[in-house]
């Protein structure tokens, strides 16, 4: 019943500031509200016993890219008079684009969803799978992770690596002026 | 979970709450003596014995000075900016095992609020997050020096973590577990992972005085170039949160660094105590390494001049990552080979 509770509430308030990172007005702040949305999620993979989940994204989400995004948008200094204005017509395309990928991502995680419960539904009898309290331990995620996901584990982090040799690439590219000291 | 654990729990971090802001507030009474001792001075005398009443006759002083919030300031964020402060730097102490378990009223009572699984990586995520409070303060005061101030804050931090990261992947390497009373139970007596991993310790705490903002690293508020940096425009208890958060910070890091290389609560010769006499001589072990790092901290401060900008990237960027990851590459293949995979 608690863990009922827990999960609407943090459901909701999710859901809160996830609307308030694109209502309100001054970009600092949405940043803000993002770092706090990211922390609900955290919330909600701590409901599902995934500790090391949970931690991570706070880690590289919450502690690394958005002080990057806060970063620039303070050097930045965006403010009401120079915020370029859009046209009504950019607004409304914005809008009927936003919505219809905001159906497709429904209607396609619904699918699912329906057929996952099927399944458990099936196989236990109740909707919810009920899984042990360790499951989202760090011990067996690691274990997943290094024997029946090794390949996609391997596949990204190449993937990592090809971004980080990019990114310093970019960097480089330009021909230095700054005296070296 | 019953209602005697939550009570155990509340008292526990009531105390722990507490000891860490009076130790923060007597660490600023003893950073000025220690810096009086050092300079050949004689440091506050004036306020009770030796100047014992200084740090609640400044806390006075801070609560009493106007509260003032600069016109065109953020006005939210900037008030956000302190707490948030103040929040990262004690969150940390919920998960420090301060002590072996004890027995009172019948029960066995954990001297530790939450034993995570994950403990380092918490530490870690809470580190990563210290850098939000001085980034809001600073940019809120819509002053050009606090927003240097915070630029340089958030640069440094990002900087030493990763550094920070990597030794923690060494520390991880030895103990084989995450959780913190795990780690500290691994270095029983005098099994310190000191012994194992000089380097690590020493980048660890080269990156926990960039990390609290500690001179020689204290750029954010440099004054003779920043004027007061991040907090130039604070004034009364909202400054007074800013400076009493790093030296909250300070005693959580000493914390962290006993735990993590100088077995935590663990002492030589322990084998031959038991029982709450053991618990309360390890209680006191712990406390006496914190003591002699937040000692540490400030003699440091005291007798290292401030770094460079330039010369503090050189440092974290050039020096302590890839002395750090060879270490843990080192530390990986000697285990490895430990284990016999060769």
């Amino acid at each position: 019943m608690t863990y009922e509770i827990l999960t609407y509430i943090l459901g909701g308030l999710t859901i809160g500031t996830a609307l308030m990172v694109i209502l309100s007005k001054h970009p600092l702040r949405s940043v803000l509200y993002l770092v706090v949305t990211f922390f609900l999620i955290s919330g909600h993979f701590l409901l599902m016993n995934a500790q090391f989940i949970a931690i991570v994204n706070v880690i590289v989400y919450a502690g690394a890219i958005m002080v990057l995004f806060l970063f620039v948008l303070m050097l930045l200094n965006l403010d009401k008079d120079n915020e370029p204005k859009t046209p009504w017509l950019t607004k409304f395309i914005a809008v009927i684009s936003g919505g219809a990928l905001f159906t497709v991502i429904i209607a396609a995680t619904s699918e699912s969803f329906m057929h996952l419960s099927q399944k458990a539904v099936e196989k236990t009898g109740d909707a919810i799978v009920k899984v042990s309290d360790q499951e989202g331990l760090v011990e067996n995620l690691g274990h997943l992770l290094f024997t029946e996901y090794i390949v996609p584990f391997e596949v990204s982090s190449i993937l990592f690596l090809a971004s980080m040799v990019g990114a310093v690439l970019l960097a480089k590219r330009e021909k230095q002026t700054i005296v070296e000291l | 979970m019953d209602t005697g654990m939550l009570i155990e729990k509340f008292i526990l971090v009531v105390i722990i709450f507490l000891i860490s802001l009076g130790i923060a507030a007597y660490s600023t009474y003893f950073e000025r003596k220690l810096a009086a001792w050092i300079q050949d001075r004689v440091g506050p005398d004036r306020a009770g014995k030796f100047g014992l009443l200084q740090p609640i006759a400044d806390g006075v002083k801070m609560f009493f000075k106007e509260d003032f919030i600069p016109k065109n300031s953020d006005r939210w964020l900037f008030i956000m900016g302190p707490g948030i402060s103040m929040f990262t730097a004690l969150i940390t102490s919920a998960i420090i095992p301060w002590g072996p378990n004890i027995q009172a009223f019948g029960r066995t009572i954990e001297l530790q609020v939450a034993d995570f699984n994950i403990g380092i990586l918490f530490i870690f995520g809470v580190v990563s997050l210290g850098v939000y409070g001085i980034m809001i303060g600073g940019w809120a005061s819509n002053n050009k020096y606090s927003l240097f101030g915070a630029i340089r804050a958030s640069s440094q931090m990002i900087s030493y973590e990763l550094a920070m990261g990597i030794t923690l992947i060494t520390i991880i390497l030895m103990s084989g577990s995450l959780s913190l009373s795990e780690i500290v139970d691994k270095q029983h007596g005098m099994n310190w992972n000191i012994f194992y991993q000089p380097i690590a310790f020493i980048i660890f705490f080269v990156c926990s005085l960039a990390e609290t903002n500690r001179a020689p690293f204290d750029l954010p508020e440099c004054e003779s170039e920043l004027i007061g940096g991040y907090h130039t425009e604070y004034s009364s208890m909202k400054l007074g949160l800013f400076l009493f958060s790093e030296y909250v910070s300070m005693f959580i890091s000493a914390a962290v660094i006993s735990i993590l290389f100088f077995g935590g609560y663990n002492f030589p010769g322990m084998d031959n105590f038991s029982g709450n006499t053991l618990a309360l001589l390890c209680v006191l072990a712990f406390f006496a390494k914190i003591f002699m790092f937040i000692f540490i901290f400030m003699w440091i401060r005291w007798t290292i001049p401030r770094f460079r900008f330039d010369q503090l990237m050189h440092l974290g960027w050039k020096t302590l990552i890839p002395l750090s990851i060879i270490n843990m590459l080192v530390t990986g293949i000697v285990i490895a080979f430990y284990q016999g995979w060769f």
